[in-house]
């Protein structure tokens, strides 16, 4: 099924629009595609070329001789395994600890409504108004010594874990879902006997998998893509992030291995998208805007 | 909030149920209420203890140092001087002249190049899916990885850019290297990086456009630019300009593009930004009183698009 848009189908359907659209069509194909996968394609094929090639002038499009080695020099020189487990091991901790607190704390709020329940999703939400770099230096200020426990957090994935907890987005986001739950079907569970916990886990939970899916995706790729907090707060080269880590290294490597490096940095990332490409294009309109 | 909830269900049945004894009913409610509101905080501990260790406190903090000064250990009071230092920093001044600079080009290729791209996009009958993708694939990429590449393309002597003006028979540039052009080379760099999710919200916005609306603007005699006036745009008015707010107070707080191609300041300053400058006075020059108070302008400044955005997103929920 087409819906009607700007142009109208009999105007298409004359010779005239046809060619006008098959034209227009083909140069924003292939724009699009030397825009976009262009200079992923001089990523890949840069991390090939020879220490020499790839400071020629001009620039060659297709390396002259192969060198693959470079992959794995950078992989070994510049310890990216190392860098992509610490990334990972910050996201998936940063996911786990949004899931549950979030989702607890969204649940609550929406359904079981706590005395100053509004004061607090107020000032939740009164955070987004807040630009997140201002806070970046208070922030800092804070985990160096953490009121009450006096810990100083950094170098330490708490510090990446427990911030992220505070994304009153998703929280938003996932009290509007359980806002919308036929409260028939929570009743029902209460009825049957099941405790609020039991309610929230085999009832909510399995109905609000969608957003849950565009929850835990922008937990993890926000935690892949953040830069100055984990700069800050992972002075340590063996606790940086691939971000971070490639960055400092940076100009210390020959450029044919920083561009191997940044490829195989980019790869995860790109997987992740050709795999929940639909979730995440969904999530991305369906949430509404992200700030 | 129009959802019944089990709060409110249980408070409907009660009056039903129980009617003879006033004091009792009151006080099982009570007990019934401490309960529940008990559980109901427990459910929030984890998420509120994160905000205010990491959210609300810092923000009080934030108002608390701009106002203090920091030597040799000893913490004071030192009024409004944190704000009379940064007003006379002539870096300070710069820095707004570049933030402001990049937020005006941002707006004019991030605001209006992703707009064209959709209204293209949603003419197209084939191949959506293929450049969708396309143009969200850069949005994927971890930021050292694009903002590199772009260091590359713009180097003056074997980049990419300057060997594309070569074969245009245009004269070559020195784009990051130029005080003219650096904030332009960034604005590039941002864009290509950031597209792909605005241009993804006006497509699902121009979908919603009802057909009927384009078959009567044609029995008008409407032509393409004037179905694009007047129909195009006003129906996604609402998204549009929740869009431009949204892209003025992110780009306002530009830090890590400059930072990674320029190393934060660029030729004689052209790229240090607001949040750059922050950085700097924070974690160069150890002076957090200075920093705070730099981000406080920047806050107060941005509390007006900021209030003006959450008010628009209400409106548009009703």
């Amino acid at each position: 099924m087409t819906t009607r848009t700007l142009i109208s189908p009999a105007q298409l359907g004359r010779t005239r629009g046809k060619v006008v659209y098959w034209t227009v069509f083909a140069v924003v194909i292939a724009v699009f595609t030397l825009v976009f996968l262009g200079p992923l394609y001089w990523m890949a094929t840069g991390g090939l070329k020879s220490a020499q090639e790839f400071v020629q002038a001009p620039p060659t499009s297709f390396p002259k001789s192969l060198h693959p080695g470079n992959y794995s020099q950078a992989w070994r020189v510049m310890d990216l395994s190392h860098l992509l487990l610490n990334t990972l091991w910050y996201a998936f901790g940063a996911l786990a600890f949004q899931l549950v607190f979030d989702v607890a704390a969204a649940y609550s709020l929406s359904r079981l409504r706590p005395v100053f329940g509004k004061l607090i999703l107020g000032m939740m939400l009164a955070t987004l108004m807040i630009p997140a770099t201002v806070l970046v230096v208070p922030q800092y200020i804070t985990v160096l010594d953490v009121p009450l426990f006096h810990r100083n957090l950094l170098n330490s994935p708490w510090v990446i874990w427990l911030p992220s907890v505070t994304n009153a987005f998703n929280i938003f986001l996932l009290k509007r879902f359980f806002d919308s739950i036929p409260g028939e079907l929570l009743d029902a569970a209460a009825m049957d006997g099941a405790s609020r916990l039991r309610t929230l886990w085999s009832v909510v939970l399995p109905i609000s998998r969608p957003i849950l899916g565009v929850v835990s995706i922008f937990a993890v790729v926000g935690v892949w893509k953040d830069f100055l907090w984990p700069m800050l707060t992972l002075p340590d080269p063996g606790k940086q992030t691939l971000n971070v880590g490639i960055y400092s290294l940076a100009s210390g490597v020959p450029e044919n291995w920083l561009v191997a490096a940044l490829g195989i940095a980019s790869l995860p990332t790109l997987l992740i998208f050709l795999l929940f490409q639909r979730n995440i294009m969904g999530g991305l309109t369906a949430g509404g805007l992200k700030g | 909030m129009s959802a019944p909830t089990l709060a409110t269900n249980e408070a409907q049945q009660r009056p039903g149920q129980l009617g003879s004894s006033r004091a009792k009913n009151s006080r099982e409610g009570f007990a019934r209420a401490l309960r529940r509101n008990l559980s109901a905080h427990a459910f929030l501990i984890g998420a509120v203890l994160c905000f205010a260790f990491f959210s609300w406190f810092p923000m009080v903090r934030e108002f608390i140092l701009a106002f203090q000064k920091t030597k040799g250990g000893q913490t004071t009071w030192a009024g409004w001087s944190n704000l009379t230092y940064i007003f006379n920093d002539p870096a300070f001044w710069q820095a707004w002249r570049n933030t402001l600079l990049f937020t005006g080009l941002a707006l004019v290729f991030g605001f209006a190049v992703p707009f064209l791209v959709a209204v293209t996009l949603n003419e197209f009958r084939h191949g959506q899916g293929y450049l969708r993708m396309l143009v969200y694939l850069p949005v994927m990429l971890p930021p050292v990885a694009s903002v590199l590449l772009f260091k590359y393309f713009y180097d003056p002597g074997y980049g990419l850019f300057n060997r594309v003006l070569q074969i245009l028979h245009l004269p070559q540039q020195q784009w990051l290297q130029d005080t003219h052009t650096a904030m332009l080379s960034v604005v590039i760099a941002a864009t290509w990086m950031n597209m792909g999710g605005a241009t993804l919200i006006y497509l699902a916005a121009l979908q919603g456009i009802p057909g009927e609306l384009y078959e009567a603007a044609e029995l008008d005699g409407a032509g393409l630019l004037r179905k694009i006036w007047h129909v195009t745009i006003p129906q996604t008015r609402l998204i549009l300009s929740l869009m431009l707010l949204m892209q003025i107070i992110a780009t306002m707080q530009v830090f890590t593009e400059p930072f990674l191609l320029t190393g934060g300041e660029g030729p004689e300053g052209s790229t240090t930004t607001v949040v750059y400058l922050i950085y700097q006075y924070a974690f160069y020059f150890n002076n957090y009183g200075s920093a705070a108070a730099l981000g406080l302008v920047l806050l107060v400044l941005l509390a007006g698009f900021s209030a003006a955005y959450v008010r628009l997103s209400r409106s548009s929920e009703d």
